[in-house]
């Protein structure tokens, strides 16, 4: 992990802005622009868990894919650990976790977790050594020579994570990783995240469309508004740790759960937007 | 127990066919020069084996004419993927030379390659194999080349990996099951490249002057014993490649077994 002023941000974007070309349709004269982020300024502190949590086209997904340094902002700036987010990239910083779990068929799941490990030239002991804390980290040892095809949704995306975190990087990005997973199997991988970031210590950014996940997991939600997609409301969530089904059932929790809601409906005019947000959040159904 | 599970419909239904033609004929009394009975093919291949029409020696040189044809071809398809994938700007050009090649028909073409690369010469035979190896060889494997998860190269990229890396690491085993598709029917072309360029002429002991030949001399039975043996060497190569399969992508859906956690 990247040594640095403890209190310096690890990522820091300033007045972001991210607008795409619209292609030119027949029988219109022009082509127009949209504007998917406009003017997002955040600081996430080390060791935090933000979530990034808004309706579908807020733009919550292009926002972290720019500060993973897989899209360029139109406007503003995206500053990882004092350097641009290309510069992190090159310098291995990011931990990736998709909606999907991008595991390689032709890989065992060991050697998809050591993959990032192949790629950044680690000698062979040190490879074995990591492969195996990583698996014994998200539980899956027994695992270690099954092929991805063979394990469970929950199952890949831990895979998935344990690839992400092999080579300690300073962030870890993801994108909606549990939101093709059941409810039950997604509460268990809520509870395995935290543990898993309490051990570590990794900055996460987690974009969801999950109310309860978002409240449950971070240290602070930042709520997303589309059309322009901007962030209008940062809550903190000041839930003790470690958290787990008590946290679940106690009524901070629930109270902290309104307050997102609420920001969500105060950022959003249309009332029929937000209804269907919660719907979509209520059915785990992909934002 | 297993295998005569998996295998018993196949040869029942193999065996049923050949009694019921061989029934046919003799019941019938169609000619022998239409129709042969299977036992008159069998016949007619056993007494033609090494003496009279020579089958096997024969089967010997298309057989590697075809294989010659296989690898050229292969190669070059397999080269020309590579390329276009590498670089997507030569896709326009490349592509449409491709399915002009496809389009040629191999019936013009193989006196043409007769003619340029001496007919002869076993490389005429191989040129036109070739030709008909090289469009499913190479457009399965661009496909399997450019058709990769987004994601995955999202994944890739976020490792800062270079182009060949990805290409070693992500490209190249998502191809493979795509270019085992196409060589599965690069094989059978590559024999009937073989025996249409013998048919326009060349060396004797090959199975498409054999079929000239026996057909000339309104032996077909002789005909019929040479199309037998190109099918065997089509059934052996397929199987080739399904072994292949077996060895270089075990973990590929088409081939995985029940196999749960």
């Amino acid at each position: 992990m990247t040594v640095g002023d403890a209190q310096a941000p690890v990522v820091r974007l300033s007045g972001i802005g991210k607008s795409f070309k619209v292609a030119a349709k027949r029988g219109q004269p022009d082509s127009g622009e949209t504007v998917a982020l406009t003017d997002i300024t955040l600081d996430i502190r080390r060791g935090e868990f933000v979530s990034l949590i808004g309706p579908s086209g807020c733009g919550k997904s292009t926002l972290l894919r720019l500060i993973g340094d897989l899209t360029q902002p139109t406007a503003g700036k995206v500053e990882v650990n004092g350097k641009s987010a290309g510069q992190a990239r090159l310098d291995r910083e990011y931990g990736m976790v998709f909606q999907a779990p991008v595991l390689f068929d032709w890989r065992t799941i060991e050697d998809n977790v050591r993959l990032p490990l192949e790629l950044f030239g680690y000698d062979k002991a040190a490879q074995a050594e990591r492969t195996r804390e990583m698996l014994e980290l998200v539980r899956l040892t027994d695992f270690a020579r099954h092929r991805p095809y063979q394990l469970s949704g929950g199952m890949q995306q831990r895979v998935a994570i344990a690839r992400a975190l092999a080579f300690s990087p300073s962030l870890l990005l993801m994108d909606e990783p549990f939101g093709a997973l059941d409810e039950m199997t997604r509460e268990r991988m809520n509870s395995e995240v935290l543990s898993i970031w309490a051990r570590t210590g990794i900055t996460v950014v987690f974009v969801t469309h999950s109310i309860p996940e978002a409240v449950f997991l971070s240290s602070r939600v930042a709520v997303m508004s589309a059309r322009p997609g901007r962030i209008t409301r940062v809550v903190e969530v000041d839930l003790p740790r470690p958290r787990g089904l008590d946290t679940r059932e106690s009524p901070a929790y629930f109270s902290h759960i309104t307050d997102v809601r609420e920001a969500l409906r105060a950022g959003e005019g249309d009332e029929a937007d937000v209804a269907s947000v919660e719907r979509t959040a209520a059915e785990g159904l992909v934002g | 127990m297993q295998a005569a599970r998996r295998y018993g419909p196949a040869a029942v239904i193999l065996v049923g066919v050949l009694v019921a033609w061989e029934v046919l004929v003799q019941v019938s009394g169609v000619e022998g020069f239409i129709l042969p009975a299977p036992s008159a093919i069998w016949t007619a291949l056993t007494d033609n084996w090494t003496t009279g029409y020579a089958i096997l020696p024969a089967a010997q040189v298309t057989f590697f004419e075809a294989m010659g044809g296989l690898v050229i071809g292969t190669v070059l398809g397999v080269a020309t993927a590579f390329v276009v994938s590498r670089f997507p700007a030569s896709r326009d050009t490349v592509l449409p030379l491709g399915i002009a090649i496809n389009a040629i028909p191999i019936i013009a073409f193989a006196p043409i390659a007769n003619n340029w690369f001496g007919i002869l010469s076993p490389l005429s035979k191989m040129a036109i194999a070739a030709t008909l190896v090289y469009f499913p060889i190479m457009i399965n494997t661009l496909r399997g080349l450019t058709q990769v998860e987004p994601s995955a190269l999202e994944l890739m990229r976020s490792y800062a990996a270079a182009p060949s890396t990805i290409t070693r690491e992500v490209r190249v085993p998502n191809a493979l099951p795509f270019f085992l598709t196409g060589l599965k029917v690069a094989t059978t072309l590559s024999l009937i490249g073989a025996v249409v360029g013998e048919y326009f002429g060349g060396l004797t002991a090959t199975l498409g002057r054999v079929v000239v030949a026996a057909a000339s001399g309104l032996r077909f039975d002789v005909t019929w014993a040479a199309i037998l043996m190109v099918s065997l060497m089509g059934i052996v190569l397929y199987l080739g490649v399904v072994l292949l399969e077996r060895l270089l992508i075990p973990w590929h859906a088409s081939l995985r077994g029940d196999q749960p956690a």
